[in-house]
């Protein structure tokens, strides 16, 4: 890709987020796609390039009124809208379409209108981990972080300080569904779900949806917002069983999707103005700041434990609040980019003065996919 | 009879099963460049090679990293522990560990492990694992 050959000139999440029994998932997809167009000023005319994930992208176009010279149901978990950014580039730079929409919609709690499976179903799940009494992401996303702490040091305190550090994020959302304070022996007391991860550490399940609208950047000042280009990108997958995860303190994925990303962006994280880095539990930002490249093996933990992703720190990290506090559908991803996005607007919420490239690092599945964005507001 | 979720075998797993319903933890090896790997498959991630064998492993193993499900699953009365397993033949999968307390008091990562089996219908027979004896 060539940087900045693409603009983000549409996003928008769901008018409502949270708990929103009266609307299906189709709706949530494009109750976001019709703010999002607003929000760049074009119709369903204007589209002729759809991706989702988790529901069939010819539904989506359909029920909107599309009709698509472009389409990708890449459908491998909450990165998968990081993914569908990188295969817009590609198409849009190729002229195989000229104004690419991406939607995300899942009724999480509600289960309103719900599918049965957002991702692709696998044999390896079926046979080789199902039947072991795994259930719902809490006991199995969590499986290599007593690893994690008996070889790097993490400790289930510095685990507790993300969720820590995440919520005064939260705090400046008025759309965060929990804003107020916690403290590490509020984390340590909650609940205990999948031992040593308890409730606190653990991602909220909520109803939502966003929509990103994507054009060649040489169109993007013909919209009404500040464009926002797409400078990097990078994708990879590993494993769909947690379990054949080949380093169970690092993420291949996170490894090969950051550095084609920060590659083919041609920057060093000392450009990194603003980060988000997908938290569906504590330990994702500990894994993503180390495979990313922003701190060394094990030092993740004590980097956030010493403030340095909090309001005012060096390197504002999960600035919504994140999955932990912000929203989390299920396929969170989505929001992260959204907020990468209003960062690079200059219109979050918890604004970083003068952010001028955000990194927004998804995971998809267990550790089984990831996707990269580099957004810049300088072209 | 069990509302256990119940894996169903495909012909590129069924040596695998098999095994366990006969007391075996069968892995699979390439004969071309010796790599043991699983999940099953009838050809070698390593290389590529089809020239494989299966055989039997010595169901000894390592307790490499688990959770303890404090929630539930079907059929299962928590707390339980998810574990992986590092087989000494190199190989990683899923398990839960029985005959033992399901507590981190007991629960000791790198503790010697070995193969035992938990018939949970007819057909199905699942490898499980526990503390090694001597231990
Ligand atoms: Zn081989």
């Amino acid at each position: 890709m060539t940087p900045n050959s693409v603009a983000i000139v549409g996003a928008a999440e769901t008018t409502n987020l949270g708990k929103l029994p009266d609307m299906g998932q189709v709706m949530l997809h494009a109750d976001a796609a019709l703010n999002a167009m607003k929000d760049a000023g074009l119709t369903a005319k204007d589209i002729d390039g759809v991706a989702t994930a988790g529901h069939n992208p010819a539904e989506l176009a359909h029920y909107l009124g599309i009709t698509p010279t472009w389409a990708d149901g890449t459908s491998v978990g909450g990165c998968s809208y990081m993914i569908h950014i990188r295969h817009a580039v590609a198409a849009l730079e190729s002229g195989l379409c000229n104004t690419v929409l991406i939607t995300h919609g899942e009724s999480g709690r509600s289960r309103a209108g719900a599918l049965a499976s957002p991702v692709f179903a696998n044999h390896y799940d079926q046979q080789f981990e199902l039947p072991y009494g795994v259930s719902i992401a809490p006991t199995r996303f969590t499986l290599p972080v007593m690893r994690m702490m008996k070889d790097t040091g993490l400790t289930v305190e510095q685990l507790a300080m993300v969720a820590v550090v995440q919520r005064e994020w939260a705090a400046f959302h008025p759309r965060a569904s929990y804003r107020d304070p916690i403290t590490v022996d509020d984390v340590m007391n909650s609940k205990m779900i999948a031992y040593p991860f308890r409730k606190l550490m653990c991602c909220l399940v909520t109803d939502g949806g966003g929509a990103l609208i994507l054009t060649r950047a040489d169109r993007a000042m013909d919209f009404p917002t500040k464009p926002v280009y797409v400078r990097g990108v990078g994708e990879s997958l590993e494993s769909p069983a947690i379990s054949q995860m080949a380093d169970m303190t690092s993420s291949r994925a996170f490894r090969t999707s950051g550095k084609l990303a920060f590659d083919s962006a041609g920057i060093s994280h000392a450009d990194v103005d603003h980060l988000m880095i997908y938290d569906a539990f504590a330990h994702l930002p500990i894994y993503g700041l180390e495979d990313l490249g922003f701190v060394g093996r094990g030092e993740a933990g004590p980097f956030i434990a010493e403030g340095n992703t909090r309001p005012g720190g060096k390197l504002p990290l999960n600035t919504n609040g994140g999955g932990l506090s912000y929203m989390h559908s299920g396929m969170y991803g989505m929001y992260a980019l959204q907020e990468s996005v209003r960062q690079m607007r200059g219109i979050s919420p918890a604004q970083v003065d003068g952010a001028e490239i955000s990194v927004c690092h998804g995971v998809g599945g267990m550790f089984t996919a990831s996707g990269t964005v580099v957004m810049t507001n300088v072209a | 009879m069990t509302d256990r979720f119940v894996p169903k075998p495909t012909p590129e797993t069924r040596h695998y099963w098999d095994g366990a319903k006969a007391g075996e933890l069968r892995l699979q090896r390439c004969t071309a460049c010796q790599q043991t790997y699983f999940p099953p498959r009838p050809f070698c991630p390593e290389c590529g090679s089809r020239s494989v064998a299966v055989y039997t492993a010595s169901g000894n193993g390592t307790l490499y990293s688990y959770i303890i499900n404090n929630i539930g699953a079907p059929g299962r009365e928590p707390p339980f522990a998810v574990a992986i397993v590092e087989l000494e033949e190199g190989p990683r999968l899923m398990s839960n560990i029985v005959e033992c307390d399901q507590t981190p008091e007991a629960l000791v990562l790198d503790m010697p492990l070995e193969v035992t089996f938990e018939v949970l219908t007819d057909e199905i027979t699942l490898p499980q694992f526990k503390p090694a004896k001597g231990a």
